[in-house]
C-alpha cells in the first residue's frame, strides 16, 4: 500500500495561496524530492503533511488512513518523522538529552515526576547519535552547535521516533559540500535498509539528483511536473521555471509570480 | 427600573467608555510601536491627575473660564508627553529586545518610582481639582439630573478617537507608527529614523495618559492608588481590543463602559470581576483579541533553565545547608527567626513561580492569585471550618492547585503577552472577590487569628515547621523539574514545532504546570498566613506578584538556586532599609530597572555565568 499519499491540498493565507491542488505519493523505500523557487509553497505544503499547518482543502493519507485532521502529535504516534526547515531542536538542553525526550515521548513516558530524564534511555540515545555521526558531542550543549550539526540532531530526533515516514524540509541548508554528501548518503542508506519513505526539499541540485528517485517541482503552488530525475531535467516546463545550466536546474525566480 | 434611570446609566457607562478609551489608547499605541506593555501607563495617568489639579486652580486664580480651565487639562497631558519623552530616552529605548517579562518589570520599576516621587512632589493627600467653568450646573435628562461635565467627558472620547484616527491616517508620522505596528522590520528596513518615531510614539501615549488623567479632576481626587488600578482597567481594554488596534480599544473601553455601569446593578460591588471575565471570555475565544494579530513568538530560551551537568557535591552541599538551618535556633532570637521563616516562604513561592517562568517559558504575572489563594484557602478554613492547622494548610494548598487548574485552563492557549496579562486578570479578579465578598472573606480587613496551635506557636518551632515543609515541597518540585516532566516543559518552552512533532501534549503539560506551580504557591501562601496570624487582599495584589518576580530576577532565571537566593536577598532588604527611609519603593524600583539593565541574568546566574565563561 502507499506509505504517503496527500490528495488535492490546498492552502492560502489570505490572498496568498501557497499551495493549490498538491497531490503527491511516497512509497516505502523511496526518496522523493519536492523542489521548487523560494516561496513556491514547498514548506506549506510539508507543513500539511507533517500538521503543524490545517490544509484548506484535500486530504493526507498515511497507509491509507486519512490523517487529514491528526494533530502533529497523532502523526508522530502513527510514523511520521520530521525536520524543519529553520531547525528546530532543544537548545536548552545537551545533544544527547534532545534525543532522549524524543525517546520518552515515544515510550509515553513524559509525565514521570520523579526519575531524572537524563537517565532514561541514555544507551538507545547514543546508538542514534552514532547513527547521524554525532556521538562525539552528546553532553554538549545544543545551543553551541554548528548550524549544520543542529540539523543532523533534528534527524537523530526525527529517527528517534521509529518512523516510517520523514519529511525534511532543506534537511542539508547551512552544511559545506562534503557533510551534504555525508548527510544524504546517511540518508539514502537508512532508506533502502529501513524501507523508510522520504519526503525532501533541497536547493542543492546535485543532491535532488543524486538522491532522489522521483522529482516533483513545485511553482506558485501547484506541481508543474513530476517524474525520475533524468525527465525532469530535460522538462521544459521545469527549464522555463529554472535556467537550466551544465550542473542541471538553478533557481531562476525568486518568487512565485 | 425605567426608561430615563436605564438613559442615564447607559450615559454613565459612556462616561466611563471616554475616559478608559482615552487612556488605553496611548497605550496600545505605545504598545504597537515599542512592543513594549508598559506598566508605568497607569503612573503617568496618575501624574497627569496631579499636575492638572495642582495646575488648573492656579491658572483659573488668573482668569475664570472655560478656556482657562480646557487649557490647563491640555497642559497637563503635555507636561506627561514630556515625561514620556523622557522615559524612552531613559529606559525604555534599552530594553526594546528584552524579553517581555523584563520589560514588564523595569516598566514597574518606573511605577514604584513614580508612587514615592508623587508623594514627594504633590504631597500625601488626595487633591480634589476645581469643577469645569460652564459646566458646573447639571442637566434635566428624562426629568433625571445628569452632571454635564460627564457629558462633555461622553464627548471627548470621540474627538481623541478621531485626532488619533486623522495622526494615523493623514500624518507621515502616523503613517510610520501604523507601518512599525503591523510590521518593524519594514520600519528599520525604510530606514527611518526610529530612534525619532519611537520617542515621538511615546510622547503620543504619555500625552494621552496624562490628558486621560486631568480629565479626571472634577470627579475623582487625584490619589496615590490611582496607577495600578487604571492600569489593570487599560490592559484589559488593550487585551480584549487586540494589543495595539486603536478601534479595538475603542470598542472594547464602550463595552466595558457599559458593562459596569449595568453590571453594578446585578452584581452591586463585583464590577471588577464582571470586567475580567469579560477579558476571560473574549480570549477564551480569541485569544488575540477583538482586533489584535498573532504576535510572533519564539527565542525564549534566553531566559530559562537549562541543562547543566549534574555537581557531585550537590546533594551533600543541601544536607549542609539544611542542617545549618536548622541551628538556626539555637542562636537567633524570635525577631530573626520570623524573618527567616518568611524568607523561606517566600523562596517556595518564588520556586514555584521558576517552574512556570524559567522551565515552561511562560511569563505569569499573576503568580500572588495562587499565594493568596493558599493564604485564603487555610484562613477560611480556620474561620469557617474551625480547622487546625494541619488541615488548614493542606486545604490552602488544594484551594491554589484547584485555582491553577481552572486558571490554567483558560491559559494555555495563550502564549506571550496576552499570557501574562491573563494571569494578572486572573489575580487581579480573586483580589476584588477577596476585597468584595466581605461577608466571608472580611474585606479590606481580611481574617484574623489565623494561628498554628499552641505547641508550635514558639517562633523556632514554627520556623523549624517551615524549614521542614518548604524543603520537602522544594526537592519534590526540583525532582519534577528534573523528570522528563520539566523537561517536556522545557522543550515545549525552547521550541513548541519540534516538541509537538515528537508527540509531546503541550497544553497539557502546561497545565498541569499551571497546577503544580498554584499549588507549591498555595502551600507557602497557607504557610504565610500562621505564620502572620492573618490574611487581606493585598496578598493576592498585584506588588505581592512582583515580589516573587522581583525575587527570581535577583536570583536568576537561568538557576535552580536563583530563587531561594533572590528571596533571601530582596526580604533582608526591605527588612533593614525599609525603616530607614521613606523612599523604599523608589529604591526598589531603581533597583529593579537596574537589576534589568545591567544583570538580566540575575545575580545568581551572573555568577554561574562567569564561572562557566572563565572555565
Ligand atoms: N504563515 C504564513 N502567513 C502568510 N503567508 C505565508 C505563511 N507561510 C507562507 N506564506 C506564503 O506562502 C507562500 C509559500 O511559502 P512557503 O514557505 O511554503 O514557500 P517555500 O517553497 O517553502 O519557500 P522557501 O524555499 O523560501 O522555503 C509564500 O508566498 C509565503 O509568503
Ligand atoms: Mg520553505
Amino acid at each position: 500500500m502507499t506509505l504517503l499519499e496527500a490528495k488535492g491540498l490546498r492552502k492560502a493565507f489570505g490572498g496568498v495561496v501557497a499551495a493549490r491542488d498538491v497531490s503527491l505519493t511516497v512509497e516505502r523505500g523511496e526518496m522523493v524530492a519536492l523542489i521548487g523557487p523560494n516561496g513556491a509553497g514547498k514548506s506549506t505544503v510539508f507543513n500539511m503533511i507533517g500538521g503543524q499547518l490545517r490544509a484548506d482543502a484535500g486530504s493526507v493519507l498515511l497507509d491509507g488512513v486519512a490523517i487529514t485532521d491528526a494533530t502533529p502529535q497523532d502523526r508522530f504516534r502513527k510514523g511520521i518523522g520530521r525536520t524543519f526547515q529553520v531547525a528546530q531542536a532543544f537548545l536548552s538542553m545537551t545533544v544527547l538529552e534532545n534525543i532522549q525526550m524524543a525517546l520518552i515521548s515515544r515510550h509515553r513516558e513524559a509525565l514521570r515526576l520523579w526519575t531524572p530524564a537524563r537517565e532514561r534511555y541514555r544507551e538507545d540515545a547514543l546508538q542514534l547519535l552514532a547513527q547521524v555521526g554525532m556521538e562525539g558531542t552528546a553532553n554538549r550543549s545544543c545551543a553551541e552547535l554548528a548550524y549544520g550539526d543542529v540539523k543532523r540532531v533534528e534527524l537523530a530526533i526525527a529517527l528517534a521516533g521509529d518512523p516510517k515516514l520523514i519529511l525534511m524540509d532543506e534537511p542539508t541548508a547551512g552544511m559545506a559540500p562534503a557533510e551534504r554528501s555525508a548527510l544524504m548518503e546517511l540518508t539514502d542508506t537508512m532508506t533502502r535498509s529501513r524501507r523508510l519513505g522520504v519526503l525532501f526539499t533541497e536547493h542543492d541540485m546535485d543532491v535532488v539528483f543524486g538522491h532522489a528517485d522521483r522529482v516533483l517541482v513545485l511553482l506558485g503552488g501547484q506541481i508543474i511536473a513530476s517524474g525520475p530525475p533524468e525527465e525532469i531535467r530535460r522538462n521544459p516546463k521545469v527549464r522555463e521555471a529554472y535556467l537550466g545550466d551544465t550542473h542541471g536546474l538553478r533557481p531562476l525566480l525568486t518568487s512565485s509570480p | 427600573m425605567d426608561l430615563s434611570f436605564i438613559l442615564i446609566q447607559a450615559l454613565n457607562g459612556l462616561a466611563s467608555a471616554s475616559s478608559l478609551f482615552i487612556t488605553a489608547c496611548g497605550l496600545t499605541l505605545v504598545f504597537g510601536v515599542t512592543r513594549i506593555v508598559n506598566f508605568a501607563h497607569g503612573s503617568l495617568y496618575m501624574v497627569g491627575a496631579y499636575t492638572a489639579a495642582t495646575l488648573v486652580p492656579r491658572l483659573l486664580e488668573m482668569s475664570y473660564g472655560p478656556a482657562t480651565f480646557w487649557a490647563g487639562i491640555v497642559l497637563s497631558a503635555l507636561v506627561v508627553g514630556l515625561i514620556g519623552i523622557l522615559l524612552e530616552i531613559l529606559l525604555l529605548r534599552r530594553i526594546y529586545r528584552a524579553p517581555e517579562l523584563f520589560q514588564l518589570l523595569a516598566t514597574f520599576g518606573v511605577v514604584l518610582v513614580f508612587q514615592d516621587l508623587v508623594v514627594q512632589i504633590f504631597g500625601p493627600q488626595d487633591i480634589l481639582g476645581p469643577r469645569a467653568p460652564g459646566l458646573r450646573q447639571p442637566i434635566e435628562i428624562l426629568g433625571r439630573r445628569f452632571p454635564s461635565y460627564e457629558l462633555a467627558l461622553i464627548i471627548a472620547g470621540p474627538i481623541v478617537l478621531g485626532a488619533v484616527w486623522l495622526l494615523l491616517r493623514r500624518t507621515r508620522f502616523g503613517i510610520l507608527v501604523r507601518a512599525a505596528t503591523q510590521d518593524r522590520d519594514m520600519v528599520a528596513a525604510l530606514g527611518v529614523n526610529q530612534a525619532l518615531l519611537f520617542t515621538g510614539t511615546l510622547f503620543c501615549g504619555a500625552f494621552l495618559a496624562g490628558l486621560g488623567g486631568a480629565l479626571q479632576i472634577p470627579r475623582v481626587a487625584a490619589n496615590t492608588g490611582m496607577d495600578l488600578s487604571v492600569i489593570a482597567e487599560c490592559f484589559v481594554v488593550t487585551v480584549v481590543g487586540g494589543m495595539g488596534s486603536v478601534p479595538g480599544a475603542f470598542l472594547a473601553a464602550l463595552i466595558i463602559g457599559q458593562l459596569q455601569a449595568f453590571g453594578i446593578l446585578i452584581f452591586p460591588k463585583s464590577t471588577l470581576v464582571v470586567v475580567f471575565l469579560l477579558m476571560a471570555l473574549v480570549l477564551a475565544i480569541r485569544p488575540n483579541g477583538f482586533f489584535g494579530r498573532p504576535e510572533a513568538t519564539g527565542g525564549s530560551h534566553v531566559v530559562g533553565i537549562a541543562s547543566r551537568a549534574p555537581v557531585r557535591s550537590g546533594p551533600l552541599l543541601m544536607i549542609a545547608v539544611l542542617v545549618v538551618l536548622a541551628a538556626l535556633p539555637l542562636i537567633a532570637d524570635p525577631y530573626l527567626l520570623k524573618v527567616a521563616t518568611e524568607i523561606l516562604i517566600l523562596a517556595l513561592f518564588a520556586f514555584s513561580l521558576q517552574l512556570l517562568i524559567g522551565v515552561g517559558g511562560l511569563v505569569s504575572f499573576g503568580h500572588a492569585a495562587f499565594f493568596g489563594l493558599g493564604a485564603y484557602g487555610a484562613a477560611l478554613a480556620v474561620k469557617w471550618l474551625e480547622a487546625s492547622m494541619f488541615v488548614a494548610v493542606p486545604s490552602g494548598l488544594l484551594l491554589a492547585g484547584a485555582g491553577g487548574a481552572l486558571i490554567g485552563a483558560f491559559l494555555v492557549r495563550l502564549s506571550g503577552i496576552y499570557l501574562a496579562m491573563m494571569t494578572l486578570a486572573a489575580a487581579q479578579i480573586l483580589y476584588a472577590v477577596a476585597f468584595q465578598w466581605v461577608d466571608v472573606t472580611g474585606g479590606d480587613n481580611g481574617i484574623i487569628g489565623v494561628w498554628p496551635p499552641a505547641w508550635a506557636g514558639p517562633r523556632a518551632i514554627y520556623y523549624l515547621l517551615t524549614l521542614a515543609v518548604t524543603a520537602i515541597a522544594l526537592f519534590g518540585l526540583t525532582r519534577l523539574i528534573d523528570a522528563p516532566f520539566g523537561y517536556a516543559l522545557r522543550a515545549a518552552r525552547d521550541s513548541e514545532p519540534r516538541a509537538e512533532s515528537i508527540g509531546l501534549a503541550v497544553r497539557r503539560h502546561r497545565w498541569l504546570a499551571f497546577v503544580a506551580a498554584g499549588a507549591g504557591a498555595g502551600l507557602a501562601g497557607a504557610l504565610y498566613a500562621f505564620s502572620r496570624g492573618s490574611v487581606d487582599p493585598s496578598l493576592l495584589g498585584i506588588p505581592t506578584s512582583v515580589d516573587a518576580l522581583t525575587m527570581l530576577l535577583l536570583g536568576g532565571i537561568q538557576a535552580l538556586t536563583g530563587p531561594l537566593a533572590g528571596a533571601a536577598v530582596l526580604h533582608a532588604l526591605r527588612d533593614w532599609i525599609m525603616p530607614l527611609t521613606p523612599f523604599w519603593r523608589l529604591l526598589l524600583g531603581l533597583s529593579i530597572i537596574t537589576m534589568v539593565l545591567i544583570f538580566p541574568r540575575g545575580l545568581v546566574g551572573t555568577v554561574f555565568h562567569g564561572r562557566e565563561e572563565r572555565a
